[in-house]
């Protein structure tokens, strides 16, 4: 357990975080009433983002270990174990979660009018689970975490989705279900090989190279399909377009980054060799994922599918970071990836808004709004601004620290995703300039009311992260700096013979 | 103390004196089912007190151990849950209720008798006295559509039971005439030394055909449709998930026969496992009655099933008793939606649950659970079980039958998916409120507690299947 520095808390954290949401859905069952649903399900979520906060503040940046671990034996037949613990990989994505939260349960406020508590408690299973894929540190527990999130996350598409919501809530299950169970068996495979499910234990391990591929394509199935990757993308605008608001932003800001997660969290440290061998091909992947991202959210009318397909591109970018392999480019990724959470989170509450106004999400039907809601579009064109990487904004510095790390590591991969910059500028000013704007015969919308004061506290701390992460992102890299160093370390060690392979299939 | 050993049996076997005496007067369904009720509910005290008896009886023909006790409890468990949700026992006729419990009674004695039986000839018995009484279950359902379809599932039912019968025996004739006893203590040191012989292979395989048709395995599985179909929905839920605990059991000590030499019955095992999977789940795709589709998923269970038995080690068979002992709580969790959901008995097809959500919450996430425990989504005892079993498998070095078994897996996510789906997403239209009653309520609580409970916390359920199990080997 060399890999794991046990909680000195005075107070099992970790647990703490994965658990009181749980017990929050399970005492809400007990409260009537939609409102105190509300109240209590906000509460829950705030007091759980105020508990996660103090893992910032202990965490130690300079080291690589896991930190406040706990351990214990959950089914000793097999050797699985709950194990739970944080790195500078998981740090953040841990706080995004707790932080989103609370803004969800409040950008639903209104939304949700019918089966409220049924709402509100899938939020929170979704909770439970999202933190629990980030802490765990035990395959079957990340396993069992990772599946049993599709349940809530199905009931909030089927149930209080949109007019398609039956397709889109069994794509979106089928699709993600079936990527994952050939994980299964890899996680079995490793397990036999090893004797352990300990996620830290399977890494650096010598494995077959043979063996290393056929586990790295089943985890890239998987991951692929969550991230989404081109071409396994088509579920992404289904369901986005169909969920509530709320199932959006959580889909875009934390399901979408379960994916990554994987790939940085078990492709890259397990099979090192393997991913040695498919990087080129994944590069190039990504790149076709950021051009066709960008070009279809160029021709979208529906706005939630115009971010939807933005997400394709965008966690292109993140895609592209991971795989260059280098310290600016992984922290790029990682940075993006909590840049992506946070900015089409809030791009998704502000579609949300609009459509609890003029029940439509169509760009014409939102023509010319700026007039009437001057303190709405001023968010709208901040968090457009950060979705297209101006300077200033958080997105800059995280697809800076992307591109850089991918012209050091492959000049032509990189030129080719930089037309993805400027398509992302291109669509998300067509978006604007349409909605602040319109054109000189617009919808009437005599009537509508500019943000309330929840509206504007749903945004406000968005706001606020894009611009601290845009301005001063070292508090952001510098607990990831070890993690992603050792992490380097581990798919470098590993992976001597193989890296010529490579570099004789690049171009 | 010898009468311990035998008190689950006398005791339904006194009770169904009683049903027969009752059943002789005219007493209505509602005494009858106040007696078999009290009757199931103490056989599960009286099962569970004598959990820990061993001994022999009869001759020896007839062995207590604690594998034999414990599935005796979950057998009696799964009785009473069936009496206890089939309160209004709507698709049968007032006047013959007490018949049909009678024979309930009688079929649960038989299975009962059954995992006890450690010779060929009591086996035999216990398993006809088993199956005859389910025959008769069938035909009572009330003849409401005048297509008399329960007559032809029972026809069915009958045939296809006898011709796996005789196959039974006919493997039985052979296992005594190569050994010369009928017991399975003294048959199995000759029948290892004979493993080469493809007589005792013959013979070996026949018997399993016996429980085979009753776990509704690839080949012997053509009655399971159309008897789910005809049959009341009450004697489908019963039909669907007692017998089977009792078949895997059997099933079990069987191929112990077998080990360690049983190279060809692994291929045997490895091939129906294959073809059960494959066939349950892509012909549930297309169904459209709920007991149709439940129906085939069950044999697609019956294929997971055997992932456990093809390893031939003691955690193999015990994975396999985990996981039939799941797939019994989860099917009957099903079962008890459906027996609620049908207004009058009839068969549901998928659209009859249409909004559920609304007409009976609590229903609908009983069905949703059920199902996608089914479906193995964790953290339901159908994940965990279908976890162990693919590990199992791949130990023992079986790696194509875990991948076809994963792509399984996901091939039957689509219809156990869509009836969540209907539940959920579909509006009700004018369909009426469910009524649910309080004891219902409370047994579907317990179900849905016993699924999360199975898969979250398996170390214990896992430990007492595998002591079980090594009481037998």
């Amino acid at each position: 357990m060399d890999f794991l520095i046990m909680n000195t808390m005075g107070f099992p954290i970790l647990s703490a975080l994965i658990f009181l949401p749980l017990v929050g859905a399970l005492i809400l069952l007990c409260i009537p009433g939609d409102t105190a649903a509300k109240n209590w399900t906000m509460l829950v979520t705030v007091v759980t983002a105020l508990v996660s906060l103090p893992l910032y503040w202990n965490f130690d940046a300079t080291t690589a270990k896991y930190q406040f671990g706990e351990h214990a034996s959950w089914i000793s037949a097999l050797n699985i174990n709950y194990t739970l613990g944080v790195d500078g990989i998981s740090l953040l994505l841990i706080l995004l979660t707790t932080m989103i939260m609370p803004l969800c349960v409040l950008g639903s406020w209104r939304y949700i009018d019918k089966r409220v508590k049924e709402f509100m408690i899938c939020l929170l299973l979704m909770e439970t689970s999202m933190l629990g894929v980030f802490m765990a540190l035990d395959f079957i527990l990340f396993y069992l975490l990772w599946e049993a999130m599709l349940i809530p996350m199905y009931l909030l598409i089927a149930v209080w989705g949109g007019p398609r919501k039956v397709y889109a809530s069994t794509k979106f299950f089928l699709y993600t279900l079936a990527g994952s169970v050939m994980l299964l068996v890899a996680i079995i495979g490793l397990y036999l090989d090893q004797g352990t499910f300990s996620i830290p234990a399977l890494m650096g391990q010598d494995y077959s190279t043979t063996f290393q591929v056929v586990v790295f394509l089943a985890f890239f199935l998987a991951f692929a399909i969550k991230v989404p990757m081109f071409p396994f993308h088509t579920w992404l605008p289904a369901a986005h377009v169909e969920a509530p608001t709320a199932g959006s932003v959580i889909l875009a800001s934390i399901l979408l980054k379960m994916g990554t997660y994987g790939f940085l969290r078990f492709c890259l440290p397990i099979t090192p060799e393997a991913t040695m061998i498919f990087v080129p091909y994944i590069l190039w992947l990504s790149v076709v994922g950021i051009l066709y991202g960008g070009f279809t959210a160029l021709a979208q009318q529906d706005m939630k599918k115009l971010i939807a397909y933005s997400s394709v591109g965008h966690m292109g970018f993140v895609t592209l970071g991971i795989f260059v392999l280098n310290q600016q480019g992984l922290e790029g990724a990682l940075l993006q990836m909590i840049n992506h959470g946070i900015t089409t989170g809030a791009l998704f509450f502000c579609v949300g808004m609009i459509y609890e106004r003029t029940h439509s999400r169509e760009l014409d039907a939102a023509a010319g709004l700026g007039k009437y809601m001057p303190v709405y579009v001023s968010f709208l064109a901040f968090f457009s601004l950060s979705s297209l990487a101006f300077p200033g904004t958080n997105s800059f510095v995280g697809e800076f620290m992307i591109l850089v790390g991918s012209f050091t590591n492959n000049k032509i991969v990189s030129a080719f995703a930089i037309p993805g910059a400027i398509l992302a500028a291109a669509y998300m000013f067509r978006m604007l300039q349409r909605v602040v704007w319109g054109r000189p015969v617009n919808p009437d919308h005599s009537g509508i009311s500019d943000l309330n004061i929840r509206e504007m506290v749903t945004l406000a701390p968005l706001l606020f992260f894009v611009f601290w992460i845009g301005l001063s992102p070292a508090p952001f890299l510098k607990v990831m700096h070890v993690s992603v160093t050792h992490l380097i370390e581990q798919v470098g060690v590993a992976s001597g013979g193989a890296v010529s392979v490579a570099k004789l299939m690049l171009p | 103390m010898k009468l311990m050993l035998f008190a689950p049996e006398l005791l339904l076997l006194l009770g169904s004196l009683v049903l027969f005496l009752v059943s002789t007067g005219k007493v209505g369904g509602k005494k009858a089912r106040a007696v078999t009720l009290g009757l199931a509910l103490i056989n599960v005290l009286v099962c569970l007190a004598c959990v820990r008896q061993e001994g022999t009886l009869f001759y020896e023909a007839y062995r207590i151990d604690f594998f034999s006790q414990l599935i005796k409890l979950v057998i009696a468990m799964g009785f009473a849950v069936v009496l206890l949700f089939s309160t209004e026992l709507k698709g049968i006729d007032d006047d013959i209720r007490p018949e049909y419990y009678l024979f309930l009674t009688l079929s649960t004695l038989g299975l009962v008798m059954l995992v006890s039986s450690v010779e060929l000839l009591t086996m035999f018995i216990a398993l006809e006295l088993s199956s005859y009484s389910l025959y008769i279950l069938v035909p009572m359902r009330d003849d409401r559509t005048g297509l008399r379809m329960q007559m032809e599932s029972a026809i069915k039912y009958i045939l296809f039971g006898v011709v796996a019968t005789g196959v039974m025996l006919f493997g039985m004739s052979y296992l005594f005439g190569l050994t010369g006893t009928t017991y399975l203590v003294a048959l199995l040191p000759k029948l290892h030394q004979m493993m080469g012989n493809p007589a005792a292979l013959i013979a070996i395989v026949m018997v399993l055909g016996g429980f085979f048709f009753k776990l509704a395995v690839f080949p012997f599985h053509s009655w399971v449709p159309d008897v789910y179909q005809g049959a009341s929905n009450e004697t489908t839920a019963f039909i669907a998930s007692v017998p089977k605990v009792a078949a895997v059991a059997m099933l079990i000590r069987l191929t112990a026969m077998a080990t360690p030499e049983g190279q060809a019955i692994v291929t045997l095992l490895i091939v129906l496992s294959v073809c059960s999977m494959f066939y349950g789940n892509l012909v549930a795709l297309v169904q459209t009655d709920m007991k149709r589709m439940l129906g085939f998923s069950g044999i697609a269970h019956a294929g997971y099933v055997l992932l456990g038995l093809v390893t031939m080690q003691e955690v193999g068979y015990a994975t396999s008793l985990y996981y039939i002992v799941g797939y019994l709580v989860m099917n009957l969790a099903a079962f008890l939606v459906i027996c609620k959901v049908s207004e009058h008995g009839e068969n549901l097809a998928v659209d009859d649950l249409s909004g559920l959500h609304k007409r009976a919450p609590l229903l609908a996430l009983t069905l949703a659970v059920s199902m996608f425990a089914m479906a193995g989504i964790p953290p339901f005892v159908g994940f965990m079980g279908k976890f162990m079993l693919l590990t199992g498998a791949y130990k023992a070095g079986h790696l194509p039958l875990v991948i076809l078994a994963a792509i399984n897996t996901a091939i039957s996510i689509y219809y156990y998916l869509s009836v969540v789906r209907v539940t959920y997403s579909a509006s009700p239209e004018d369909r009426p409120a469910v009524v649910v009653g309080g004891v219902a309520k409370a047994v579907s609580v317990a179900l849905v507690m016993i699924i999360i409970a199975m898969g979250l916390l398996p170390d214990q359920f896992l430990q007492l299947a595998t002591d079980a199990v090594r009481a037998i080997l």
